[in-house]
């Protein structure tokens, strides 16, 4: 391909049999991109075998030879037009590549739909139909092809039309044109066809370079995923750098920007690169990383925004358009991984509001489960909020996957911020405390016998701030005072009981949930329970702090304050000496009046 | 944006997505044009550094400009350089250059088994040590679960069906058949103990736009792809026993491309010089047992 040339991607679907690789057969041999001899040769060897050439044939021996290394890609052809550069991506019509039809089209710009005039619409056509517009390909041309069968009709022609159109209209698509072709002859191809004088439209090449460019993302507001924070302090780098790629609109160098959900702000210091003059501006598609000119504390999964344009969405709760391709169904209770822009959360599904079998577009209120090649709208609920924007404000920001046993196994789109509701966590309190069986002695009783209230304290900061020295040390001081408290090794509940939950990063919302029912139940009995987490961040304590409800949680925090909010009940340095540390927590401890007298 | 640019930015973002999700992530570095340029967008992602460990599998039948200009270039460059072998085949001779194998075995001893062992830290990785400027064995015996790789989808079929972010099983078999989906660039960064992923940050990229971007960014790559006056060029890098020469008069980057525009090699394969593919079963049986 020359360079500086323009290039579009282009993804041609539909039903199996209904001339998707014979329309990229007449396309490649129409603009006179095969190699030299290639069609004769296999015309040549069609008589020779006594079978109606077929331009199928032709993509079948591109691809063969490709295996020996000739440029044709097996899944990926190249042409070009005077306009610009094109890359077909064959997608498969079979309904078991689903997988690798998705994959195909979601790096398209715009797409060809075959429809076999003859035949009709089929399964795939309706399918394929829908996932090019889940997947955001916004131009859509649909191709009647083997108008030859049909005696060139128009009126069947402006029936498939009607009756095609309808189906989208259902999913809210629009096709950019319909063009009636005869794929195999070239009618409609690159020329219009003299069989068919009733259409007036255009040609598929003259459609193809009609297609738009994708240039809006430039004019919507800035949306920036945060990647990664880098430092390489040991290459003796001093830069604190966040990195990511730029999902829509701009910033430049003192732009002033706001950090998602944390609700951190800083401004623009400086636009980092490697080898390149020096930058002032990022924009669309720009893989970037830029200094703030604040040192504050920004996790990756973040979304940068800027203060002064419309702003993103955060939540836990949301309605979403999704379609499922795992081979086990999406079902309820379960915890799951979801991937949106750079943001990674536990996710369950909450409920099903309609599930649709999109061949022949029924809906169904009542299903409970997600089953393969379901297209269902359904609440997601996520174990911590993350920032998004609904699709019909920027899409690249409101499209998510999930991950399910290692696998991606469901992708979607958001379409409504619930997080007004009750979420499932605070339904679940509310359902536990209602039907708590409590024994006849009293809390207070307890209390009183012990000599101390009971408590639930959490040790939060970096791995390796020395946390765990003082949760013990404090848990000695507390015994050998005579009080009842109980230290716990987040490593022990690793290896006993979430032995079952594996190493699987998607449970980490189950984890998080046991500490806190273990925490309820040690309280409930009097203890003064005490555990560390690393890297606690606001979510993480407002969902212990639920769990242990009715009774109390108590944070002390060491080294870099990660919350963002969030105030810790106490805030020490990082390896504080043992003895400074436990007395701090034994003052804020008497203090809140849990414990009488304290000595060390 | 130009199409240089949105490849980079396209590699850029792989590698970073690589670089945040894998612990135990390396970068195999073949010394040949893509692995360098994929090693100069690392330096383009992380900002001048490297973080990540470049791993070669040494056959020593390599030509030996090629050993020369890749220690060369870790030391210049502050890279992590680490390498394997196969030292029992090695010692044992049991090579194509010493008439003990074909060609296609030779490969699988001393590429593919001494990838699969360097990777899982079975056998011995040697590390480049900065103030002492040779390799000492390294410590690290960790297995690497990312594994960043130059492949691209022009070079071959079965390069053509791979996916950024490609698992392989615990015996670095691929399934090519049954691949993860991949779309709005989120990728397989979850993996089941004892897989690992291998991960393709220039899979987009064509033999030219390498080239192109080479001229662009003024990256240095070995000698041995330009014309000395012979006549003749590598268009691909390997052992010296098995791989020739295209004719060509190259002798510039600028003069590669134009080469490469005016279609002239464009009816012969790129790695028509590597005299494995054409044996039985070729490339594709070699990849499927874990070759890159």
């Amino acid at each position: 391909m020359n360079s500086g040339r323009a290039q579009m991607n282009i993804v041609i679907v539909g039903h199996v049999d209904h001339g998707k690789s014979t329309v990229i057969g007449r396309l490649l041999a129409d603009t006179g991109t095969l190699p030299q001899g290639k069609l004769e040769a296999i015309r040549e060897s069609c008589r020779r075998n006594s079978k109606p050439f077929e331009y199928a044939f032709l993509l079948d021996a591109l691809k063969d030879e490709q295996a020996q290394g000739i440029t044709i890609d097996m899944a990926r052809c190249f042409f070009k037009t005077a306009a610009r550069d094109y890359i077909i991506i064959d997608a498969p019509g079979h309904i078991e590549f689903l997988k690798n039809m998705i994959t195909g089209a979601s790096r398209a710009e715009s797409a060809l739909l075959v429809i076999d005039a003859d035949e009709g619409i089929k399964e795939n056509s309706k399918r394929h139909g829908q996932m090019v517009s889940m997947l955001g390909v916004k131009q859509v041309t649909v191709l009647a092809n083997k108008m030859d069968l049909t005696g060139f009709s128009e009126d069947v022609f402006e029936k498939l039309k009607a009756d095609y159109t309808a189906f989208l209209a259902q999913i809210n698509v629009v096709p950019v044109s319909y063009i009636p072709v005869s794929a195999r002859d070239g009618d409609n191809i690159a020329f219009h066809s003299e069989r068919m004088p009733w259409y007036k439209g255009a040609t598929v090449l003259q459609q193809l370079d009609g297609f738009i460019s994708d240039k809006e993302l430039h004019e919507k507001p800035f949306r920036f995923p945060v990647q990664d924070i880098y430092k390489f302090t040991r290459s003796n780098d001093d830069r604190r750098i966040v990195a990511g790629t730029v999902a829509a609109g701009s910033v430049k160098v003192g732009d002033e920007v706001l950090f998602l959900p944390s609700g951190k702000q800083s401004a623009i210091q400086s636009v980092e690169s490697f080898n390149t003059s020096p930058k002032q501006v990022a924009s669309a598609g720009d893989a970037s990383g830029f200094t703030l000119s604040t040192q504050i504390y920004v996790r990756p999964g973040e979304l940068m925004v800027k203060p002064s344009e419309p702003q993103p969405e955060v939540g836990s709760r949301f309605r979403v358009n999704l379609f499922w391709v795992g081979r086990a169904p999406m079902i309820r209770q379960k915890e799951y991984k979801l991937k949106l822009g750079s943001a990674r959360a536990t996710v369950k599904l909450a409920e099903i509001c309609n599930t649709l079998d999109a061949s022949d577009l029924t809906y169904s209120k009542s299903k409970q489960q997600i089953d393969c090649r379901d297209v269902g709208e359904c609440i997601l609920e996520t174990s911590r909020p993350i920032a998004f924007d609904t699709t019909s404000a920027s899409e690249t920001t409101g499209r998510f996957v999930i991950v399910d046993n290692y696998e991606i196994a469901g992708g979607g789109v958001v379409v409504e911020n619930l997080s007004a509701g009750e979420s499932l966590l605070q339904q679940h309190i509310r359902d536990r405390e209602n039907n708590w069986e409590a024994g006849l002695v009293r809390p207070e009783q307890r209390a009183k016998a012990n000599r101390h209230q009971a408590k639930f304290i959490v040790f939060t900061g970096a791995p390796g701030s020395g946390k765990r020295a003082v949760a013990k040390a404090l848990e000695q001081g507390l015994f050998q005072n005579g009080m009842n408290a109980y230290y716990l090794g987040v490593a022990n509940i690793d290896r006993g009981l979430d032995a079952d939950l594996g190493s699987h990063s998607d449970s980490a919302g189950e984890r998080m949930r046991r500490i806190g029912e273990l925490a309820r139940i040690l309280t409930d009995a009097g203890l003064i329970f005490i555990t560390t987490i690393d890297d606690a961040d606001d979510y993480d304590i407002e969902t212990l702090k639920l769990l242990n409800e009715p009774n109390d949680i108590l944070v002390v925090n060491l080294g870099e304050n990660g919350f963002s909010r969030y105030q810790p009940d106490l805030q020490l340095q990082a390896f504080e000496t043992l003895g400074d540390a436990e007395a701090q927590v034994a003052t804020l401890l008497k203090a809140r009046e849990i414990i009488i007298d304290y000595q060390i | 944006m130009d199409h240089l640019d949105k490849l980079e930015a396209q590699s850029v973002y792989i590698l970073r997505e690589a670089y945040r999700e894998f612990k135990s992530l390396c970068m195999l570095w073949s010394i040949g044009k893509d692995s360098t340029v994929m090693l100069w967008l690392a330096r383009k992602a992380f900002f001048g550094h490297v973080p990540i460990p470049l791993v070669h599998i040494d056959t020593h039948f390599k030509i030996p400009e090629m050993i020369d200009y890749r220690d060369r270039v870790a030391l210049e460059w502050n890279l992590n350089m680490i390498y394997g072998e196969n030292r029992e085949a090695l010692d044992g001779k049991l090579t194509f250059p010493d008439g003990n194998t074909d060609r296609l075995t030779c490969c699988k001893y001393l590429k593919s088994e001494a990838l699969k062992h360097t990777l899982s830290g079975e056998w011995p990785r040697y590390r480049m040590d900065h103030e002492l400027q040779r390799y000492v064995v390294d410590e690290g015996k960790e297995p690497y679960t990312g594994v960043i790789v130059g492949v691209r989808a022009d070079e071959e079929g079965s390069r053509s069906k791979e996916r950024y972010f490609s698992p392989r099983d615990k015996d670095n078999v691929w399934d090519v058949g049954d691949q993860p989906p991949e779309f709005w660039n989120q990728f397989k960064t979850d993996f089941a103990p004892g897989t690992h992923v291998r991960i393709h940050p220039l899979l987009d990229w064509t033999e030219q736009n390498i080239w192109e971007y080479i001229e662009r960014e003024k990256i240095p790559v070995v000698s041995l792809y330009f014309n000395q006056g012979e006549g003749t060029r590598y268009r691909s890098l390997g052992c010296y026993p098995c791989t020739n020469p295209v004719n060509s008069e190259s002798r510039t980057v600028p003069e590669i491309i134009e080469e490469l525009k005016s279609g002239r090699l464009s009816n012969i394969a790129e790695r028509s010089g590597r005299a494995q593919d054409s044996e039985d079963g070729g490339l594709e049986t070699l990849r499927r047992d874990g070759y890159m």
